[in-house]
């Protein structure tokens, strides 16, 4: 409930959002892909780490699996509509040479978020375990606080006080779950 | 050896202060009277058209684009200069031609269009204004607004001759 709230709020008001009069369907399907991609990025830490309750590990690792996959596809969606909306702008963002500040941030993100998806991918065949997941684990670090601070930087159709809440959270369940992955293989221990 | 210590010091510092002002008193009087021109902003030309009409105005207007065109050099004013605008604003993207319009400086040097008001796009409230006619090098800004209610904006160009 809790995290259906979570979620729901922010992207709830960003729907009621005076900027969507102003914009063409398929800035606002960016727009919203962005939203939604912040969402996502609050559940899976706490998949990752296995918080979430009614789930066992197995369960909670699927879900992990199947959110990343959405999660990528919503960045997809996000920088294609973007792109759509306004080429050279995105273009400048994608070479870093944008002059708003939050960009660089975004596709630092976007590029970390797409390794730690291929590390996923590519996972049994490429790393030991322990080196795999510390990798995993750094990317998907990188990802959140660049979504975070690239969120924070844009005025658009966000709603301020949902979207900083939304941020907070998902910066504390990152860092729940990474503090979980110090010790051992905790995600063992959990939800069983 | 103490007394030896301060005066090559003094002696340092003293050449130092020299070496200072004789940079300065060799460059101020060339910066005295030269007004450099104006960068071209990053993003500046994103979605611009080139052409766009002199217009009255820009829609149904409400907001504001105004600034001033001077020469580099002597900063004298530049009158009946075009200036392209262009922005995503209540009543269209920066990409459609609607959302396009120019005008020419006064005597002055001075210009002021009224457009649709300006609305926050790609993450900031920013407006697009361009030089580009020719007689003086191409300049492209990207002015922003400090704050999405604003409901003007204004943009000063300072041309070097091509």
């Amino acid at each position: 409930m809790g995290l259906a709230a979570a979620v729901a709020v922010p992207i709830g008001a960003a729907a009621l959002s005076p900027l969507l009069a102003w914009r063409s369907p398929i800035y606002i399907a960016a727009g919203f892909a962005g939203v939604i991609a912040m969402a996502f990025l609050l559940i899976q830490p706490l998949l990752a780490g296995g918080f979430l309750p009614g789930l066992n590990t197995l369960r909670s690792r699927r879900l992990h699996r199947l959110v990343g996959g959405a999660l990528v596809a919503t960045v997809v969606i996000h920088v294609a509509g973007l792109w759509i909306t306004s080429p050279p702008d995105v273009i400048d963002a994608l070479l870093f040479r944008s002059p708003t500040p939050f960009s660089v941030w975004g596709v630092t993100a976007m590029w970390a978020m797409f390794a730690a998806a291929l590390l996923a991918a590519f996972r049994r065949r490429l790393l030991r375990w322990k080196t795999w997941r510390f990798a995993h684990a750094a990317l998907a670090t990188v990802t959140v606080l660049g979504s975070v601070i690239h969120a924070m930087l844009i005025e658009g159709t966000m709603e301020w006080v949902t979207k900083a809440a939304l941020c907070a959270l998902v910066l504390a369940a990152t860092a729940r779950t990474l503090a979980d992955l110090r010790p051992r293989q905790v995600t063992h221990r959990r939800g069983t | 050896m103490t007394i030896h210590m301060v005066t090559r010091r003094s002696l340092l510092a003293a050449g130092g202060a020299l070496v200072a002002t004789g940079a300065t008193g060799l460059l101020h009087p060339a910066n005295a009277q030269t007004i450099a021109p104006t960068p071209s902003m990053r993003g500046g030309a994103n979605n611009y058209r080139p052409g766009a009409p002199i217009v009255e105005r820009i829609g149904g207007g409400g907001f504001w684009m105004t600034g001033t065109v001077r020469r580099a050099g002597d900063g004298a004013p530049l009158a009946g200069q075009r200036i392209q605008i262009w922005a995503h604003t209540t009543e269209g993207h920066e990409r459609d031609p609607h959302s396009h319009g120019a005008t020419l400086t006064d005597a002055n040097g001075v210009f002021r269009l009224e457009m649709p008001q300006i609305v926050p796009a790609f993450g900031q409230p920013h407006g697009h204004l361009a030089y580009d006619s020719g007689d003086f090098e191409t300049v492209f800004l990207r002015p922003v607004m400090r704050s999405s209610k604003d409901t003007s904006l204004e943009a000063h160009f300072v041309l070097q001759p091509a």
